[in-house]
């Protein structure tokens, strides 16, 4: 199978590209969560007819992939990857509201495609935020700024162990997929019963790997509480890119740029 | 000091399902002293190495750590006197990235931050391994992960380092330069391990493990050249020694 591979050699190359450092990777993670937070908020608040008005926040995602050193290919394939949810969500509306909201020159557009359309856009904005947080944050960091935003402790050293073990338990299936694939020839030995074995085989192997995980946290003083010895400073840097963050959404948010330039453009010519 | 650091009285230990693992277990270690445990599989070593570290209660019998003996009050402070580095790294290194891991243990002894990363340099200088700090533990190999993984008890200075198999997933090189830092530790030492030259490298004693009882225990050297004595216990000669004898 070699899909499963593949998709873990990408897992490791989202994280591998958390580690770069850049302007982008060295902003507090703290900070950093909290701007793509607000910039979610803000993008999903706009009324559902809205199209202009978004198109400016398409200004955040390119300039965290131009600064970061991210490869814009990458991010966008990762886009399409989930897109079909956003489009199932959205694809009744152009046959539910029938609506003529614009017409050009006879093409009448109906409510619901600009709804849908409006949909999507909200859609690649907030996933590709979501995705270059991670790119540029390293996980731990994330977590962080998570727990400075209020989340309790324990999810958050949930969150830590999940990214630890991911890839160690990505590994292990790995493993056990190839040890299948040599002995199963052609068809048989990949059916779904031999599935159900590997998978028991995966969740005893969790449970007995927790065990061993626990005693070594036991044999170092573990009392319930992770703590942590690092600390993150915030800088005057950081500062100015939540301070600006903020002025451009309020900006954004509040006046709609892209028509005022459509009307600007029409003026001169 | 002269008093005993490690002593087992006539131990006993019953696995939950009924298996009796250690059966009459007694021996005495001193300060200082490195000890080899090997026997065979299964003949109850790691069940022998977890009792020392209280998570295992023995079924009967008496566990004491220095001037402490086990149970289940004394437990915390019996694992703040014994640190154990297990078989595998990825079991012992469980936060996102070297440094964490190795302040873990520190931390919970209740250290400043100041005086945590200290111990954590200089716990990673030992080792060698001081340029990995920032590192996820996903990114290392099975050698940096070893090391890394002494580093996270000899940074909570234990009295005694307790190792199961320290050596299993290392190449050649990787291993000697393990065995050249467990060379230079002034820690009690107890390793379990089917690595007999690493055990003869390392220890000056060594205790043959048979079914849950002690069947030999003497000089390492000694122990070690007993051809016969190995073999009935599953084991065989050191290969440095194969030649020789």
């Amino acid at each position: 199978m070699p899909t499963f591979d593949k998709e873990y050699f990408n897992l490791g190359y989202l994280d591998a590209l958390s580690y770069k450092d850049t302007f982008v990777h060295r902003l507090d993670p703290g900070i950093k969560v909290i701007a793509t937070f607000l910039f979610v908020l803000t993008v999903v608040s706009f009324p559902k007819y809205e199209l202009s008005g978004l198109l400016p926040f398409f200004f955040f995602p390119v300039l965290f992939v131009s600064s970061g050193d991210i490869p814009a290919k990458f991010i966008l394939k990762k886009i399409l990857l989930v897109s079909p949810f956003a489009l199932f969500v959205g694809i009744f509306n152009p046959f539910l509201d029938r609506d003529i909201m614009y017409s050009f020159y006879g093409i009448n557009i109906s409510a619901g495609w600009i709804s849908f359309l409006s949909i999507f856009i909200k859609y690649v904005l907030t996933i590709s935020a979501a995705l270059l947080l991670i790119a540029t944050t390293s996980f731990p960091g994330v977590c962080y700024g998570l727990q400075k935003l209020g989340l309790p402790e324990i999810f958050v050293s949930q969150l830590l162990f999940l990214y630890r073990y991911i890839f160690v338990l990505a590994e292990e299936t790995m493993k056990i997929v190839r040890a299948r694939d040599m002995r199963s020839f052609g068809r048989t030995g990949k059916g779904l019963k031999t599935f159900i074995n590997l998978i028991s085989v995966l969740f005893i192997r969790t449970v007995e790997k927790s065990e061993r995980i626990y005693r070594a946290m036991l044999s170092r003083g573990f009392d319930g509480k992770i703590r942590s010895a690092k600390k993150y400073s915030i800088s005057g840097v950081d500062i100015i890119f939540i301070l600006t963050t903020l002025a451009l959404l309020y900006l954004f948010r509040k006046y709609d740029i892209a028509w005022q330039l459509g009307n600007l453009a029409k003026k001169i010519i | 000091m002269s008093h005993h650091i490690v002593e087992l009285k006539d131990v006993y230990f019953k696995y939950p399902d009924g298996t009796e693992t250690l059966k009459g277990i007694s021996f005495k270690i001193t300060h200082g002293e490195s000890v080899g445990v090997v026997g065979a599989n299964g003949a109850g070593k790691s069940t022998l190495l977890l009792q020392i570290n209280g998570y295992l209660m023995p079924s009967s019998g008496s566990v004491v750590i220095g001037d402490l003996k086990l149970d289940r009050r004394s437990r915390k402070e019996i694992r703040k006197k014994v640190g154990v580095v297990f078989q595998n790294p990825d079991d012992q290194l469980f936060m996102p990235t070297v440094f964490d891991d190795v302040a873990f243990g520190p931390l919970n002894l209740g250290l400043t931050c100041e005086k945590v990363r200290e111990r954590v340099e200089e716990a990673l200088k030992t080792v060698g391994c001081i340029e990995l700090k920032d590192k996820p533990p996903h990114h290392l190999s099975s050698g940096q992960k070893s090391a890394v993984a002494i580093a996270s008890i000899i940074a909570m200075q234990p009295d005694i380092l307790v190792m199961d198999e320290p050596a299993s997933s290392l190449d050649p090189k990787s291993r000697r330069y393990l065995i050249n830092i467990l060379k230079n530790f002034r820690h009690t030492k107890i390793i379990a391990s089917h690595d007999l030259d690493l055990i003869l490298d390392v220890c000056e004693r060594c205790m043959v493990i048979r079914e849950g009882t002690i069947a030999a225990d003497g000089p390492a050297d000694k122990i070690l050249s007993d051809r016969d004595l190995l073999e009935t216990n599953n084991l065989e000669l050191p290969l440095s020694l194969q030649k020789i004898l």
